[in-house]
């Protein structure tokens, strides 16, 4: 039976890596980077958004995607055509449609606000028929506006779902493990969240409702590698109750490992596809769900499990501490 | 495990049997499915307006600039039953919910109160939606009740929603679905239809119709210049040019039967209108008292027309006279015969996508789902040979089954992000899997027998499977809660895959693993070392 399985054998069934040794390195590394992402997702602090590039979706405004098939699209002369018609804060790049036009090279996206004085429908119109004007064939794929007060209240609503996403699951860790976890968990999760912010303010990817649902993915699946990592030190403290903490905890990851690296390279494995395939609104979704899981399962091995040796954890027979506690379903031994 | 149970077998295959009955007709062509009987059920994944092409409009109904409409109205009324009771009025001023009314003779105050109480008038048993109220020695409150100003706004609402959609019907319009969001919103989807500027122009338009008289007594200059007399208005047509009207209507679009297109002597195109008995009684009084003076047609504030009557029309039947196309001419028939929107609507949000840009969409998330599907499947028979990997790939199979099922069953709608909800599912499927194996391996490197490192492994993994499986419900019903349009349709997407795919990694790898286990009675666990 052995023969039909030859890639598990390359991935060692017992590891033995001393992560605990490393994690003052690594530790101070992701200090860095949660602080530069900080900086960066916050400053320019004038911004409204920050460092993030917000899409109609946060900032309001209006959005207006199309094909100039067969012709190849010319950025620039959109561009004039948008100045022309005095279009403020127009913005133009290209972008690619999964499947007939995988490299971007027929299909454009600008950004823009309303004309002074003139209705979003109707700067819309105006730009459209500008367009129609200017460029030789254009088709129109899609339309996006968004008004002042829907704006602010998709932005309002997407904080208070990261907001309660977090307070949510510091609740759960709370009632699932005692406290020393619970704060481990968070510094990894914090850890995660803001690293991602970090990528979406580097990148200048678009930040839309969309990016919103891919950061509380990456909270859905850092904490569930959290757990992971979790539930065995917890398991592996009832144990080996004389073994050092950070032995334990090394013994732990490793123990879980295998795990970690399969569930991570299948995940990547589809969302890599979804990156390269899914073409223009998929795109930037992809790739940071796909930093997000390198980033959660870096966390919960680097982050969320040695950050526990900064405060302790209580263990032995005669606390009471140490106990799991139990949600309904029993693990026998 | 190994005596396993009958009733998860049946729970599996009554599963199987569910799921197989709830997605098979996504496999068939509409005309196919048309020819299937109709007690089969055959639900079908609803698409999002982004993979089927289509608009989305979110419309704000202003119930301010409504109820400061009707507020403003008041002052009309109660200045015009005045003058026709012969009360002298020195002044009328807006206060909270209405207006008072100061009565030049205090001794006329009473007289005041009774012909305003005239206005309140409705039918026996009706509850008035204003009151009238003596204020003092010389001033009379006219006013609406707090009840009524409140209940203004969601009337408004519901009105608005049912006037939307008989215009919306009256394009044709395949499968329109219009709710309501919030207080005083109004979400319109319309799929198929990629332009949504006519969809805009039809739905935006108030189409508030009035016939109004001209005002000739008092000069138009002087009106331009901003002495608009307090009884009428400065209004302009579609060329801009200025029309002094008197503010009191004649009769108004809620006095229109029927309206129709047609055309005048010089055929060009007109709409044809007839009056229900009070408009044609007021409309036959107003012209027969004024021949030889103008009078004007208001559509939403704009002045039509405003032709001179030539003798009394009391048939209650006319037709207007404009710059109309026979497009322009039908548009506004169906917009009038459709009522006119009791407060006007502000577009906050429009989007819209082709439906070939759909299409695309549609085509690529199949593609990337097939080769995540089959990627999964050889990295999961690499890592746990032919029988462990394959029962997991059987698992991920009936996981996928069931994920389209459900999504059919409750009408969720797939949406583009809801496509990457789905192919992270399937990796999502796999951990529990994953979880499960190794846990076996490490129980049967740990000396125990396979059906105690089985059954352990079981045990074990299942703590850590729902708690890890529980933190991504919890996003995913945080998104459903906040989140919209798409987003919506990721987490629902995302739930229904966590949700099944625990089901189907627990149970469907159990049920497999204990046949096997039974027929081949190993020795040894194949993943163990």
């Amino acid at each position: 039976m052995s023969r039909f399985w030859p890639l598990i054998k390359l991935l060692p069934i017992k590891t033995n890596f001393r992560f605990v040794k490393y994690a003052k390195l690594f530790g101070s590394l992701s200090l860095l980077l949660v602080i530069a992402s900080v900086f960066f997702t916050v400053w320019p602090a004038d911004n409204k958004c920050g460092g993030l590039t917000c899409g109609v979706d946060f900032l309001g405004g209006n959005l207006i995607e199309m094909s100039t098939e067969p012709t190849p699209v010319d950025l620039a002369e959109i561009r004039a055509s948008l100045e022309a018609q005095n279009v403020p804060d127009a913005q133009v790049q290209s972008y690619s449609v999964p499947g007939s036009d995988p490299t971007g090279r027929y299909h454009a996206m600008a950004r823009f606000g309303n004309i002074e004085g003139v209705s979003a429908a109707d700067t819309i119109n105006r730009v459209k028929a500008g367009l129609t004007e200017d460029l030789d064939a254009v088709q129109f794929t899609r339309t996006e506006a968004v008004g002042a007060a829907v704006s602010g209240e998709l932005l309002t609503n997407g904080i208070m779902a990261l907001a309660v996403a977090i307070v949510l699951m510091m609740i759960y860790i709370w009632f699932r493990f005692e406290w020393q976890f619970g704060l481990g968990a968070m510094v990894g999760l914090f850890h995660d969240v803001i690293l991602t912010f970090g990528l979406f303010a580097v990148t200048g990817m678009e930040f839309s409702l969309t990016a919103v649902a891919s950061v509380l993915t990456v909270i859905g699946y850092s904490m569930n590698d959290t757990v992971v990592v979790y539930d065995r030190i917890r398991e592996n403290l009832r144990k080996y109750k004389k073994m050092p903490l950070g032995e334990l905890i090394d013994l732990s990851i490793n123990e879980t490992l295998s795990r970690t690296i399969m569930t991570g390279v299948t995940a990547l494995f589809a969302l890599g596809v979804l990156a390269v395939l899914g073409g223009g609104p998929l795109q930037p979704f992809a790739i940071a769900l796909i930093f997000g899981i390198v980033v959660g399962t870096y966390s919960s091995v680097y982050v969320a499990a040695p950050v526990l040796l900064l405060w302790g954890v209580k263990r032995g027979g005669s606390s009471d501490d140490a106990k799991p506690v139990k949600l309904g379903m029993a693990s026998q031994p | 495990m190994v005596h396993l149970s009958r009733w998860k077998v049946i729970l599996l295959a009554v599963t199987l049997a569910l799921g197989v009955l709830f997605s098979y007709a996504n496999a068939l062509s509409p005309a196919q499915r048309a020819a299937l009987p109709g007690w089969l059920p055959k639900p079908t994944l609803n698409l999002g307006l982004d993979l089927q092409g289509g608009s989305y409009l979110l419309l704000q109904v202003d119930v301010d600039a409504m109820r400061e409409k009707r507020l403003s109205n008041l002052s009309e009324d109660a200045r015009q039953v005045l003058s026709e009771a012969g009360v002298g009025v020195s002044g009328i001023v807006r206060d909270g919910n209405g207006v008072v009314v100061t009565v030049a003779d205090p001794a006329q105050t009473n007289a005041a109160v009774d012909a305003l109480r005239q206005l309140l008038a409705g039918g026996v048993g009706m509850v008035s939606d204003r009151t009238v109220n003596r204020a003092g020695d010389d001033r009379v409150r006219y006013a609406y009740t707090d009840q009524a100003l409140t209940q203004m706004g969601p009337t408004a609402v519901d009105q608005s929603i049912e006037v939307v959609r008989r215009r919306i019907d009256s394009l044709g319009t395949r499968e329109p679905s219009i709710t309501r969001q919030g207080a005083e919103r109004i979400v319109v989807q319309a799929p198929g239809e990629s332009d949504p500027t006519q969809l805009e122009r039809v739905i935006g338009q108030t189409a508030q119709l009035t016939f109004q008289m001209v005002d000739t007594e008092n000069s138009l200059q002087e009106a331009l210049a901003g002495a608009v007399p307090p009884d009428a208005e400065l209004l302009f047509d579609e060329q801009g040019n200025p029309y002094l009207v008197k503010r009191r209507v004649i009769v108004s679009g809620e006095n229109l039967v029927n309206a129709n297109v047609t055309t005048d002597q010089n055929n060009r195109p007109a709409i044809g209108f007839r009056f229900d008995g009070q408009g044609a009684r007021r409309f036959g009084e107003t012209t027969a008292a004024n021949i030889g003076r103008p009078f004007a047609i208001i559509l939403d504030e704009k002045v039509i027309s405003a032709p001179v009557i030539n003798s009394a029309i009391t048939g209650g039947q006319g037709i207007i006279e404009g710059s109309f196309t026979i497009a322009s001419a039908s548009e506004l028939v169906n917009l009038l015969n459709g009522g006119s929107l009791p407060a006007p609507l502000t577009v906050e949000e429009r989007r819209s996508v082709t439906a070939s840009l759909g299409a695309d969409a549609v085509r690529a998330g199949q593609i990337a789902t097939l080769i995540a599907f089959a990627g999964v499947l050889v990295f999961m028979i690499l890592s746990y040979g032919g029988l462990f990997g394959g029962i997991s790939v059987v698992a991920l199979l009936m996981n996928g089954l069931l994920i389209i099922a459900a999504m059919s069953l409750t009408g969720a709608t797939l949406t583009l992000p809801g496509i990457a909800g789905l192919i992270l599912t399937l990796a999502m499927a796999v951990d529990a899997n994953v979880l499960i194996y190794e846990r076996m391996r490490d129980e049967a490197n740990a000396g125990r027998s396979p059906i105690a490192a089985m059954d352990a492994g079981f045990n074990r993994a299942m703590v850590t499977i729902v708690d890890a499986n529980l933190t991504t419900i919890f996003a995913a019903l945080i998104m459903f809660w906040f989140g919209a349009g798409p987003v919506r349709g990721f987490a629902w997407t995302l739930s229904i895959g966590v949700v099944t795919s625990v089901f189907t990694a627990v149970l469907v790898t159990q049920v497999l693993l204990a046949f096997w286990f039974r027929v081949a009675r190993p020795k040894k666990l194949p993943i163990a070392s």
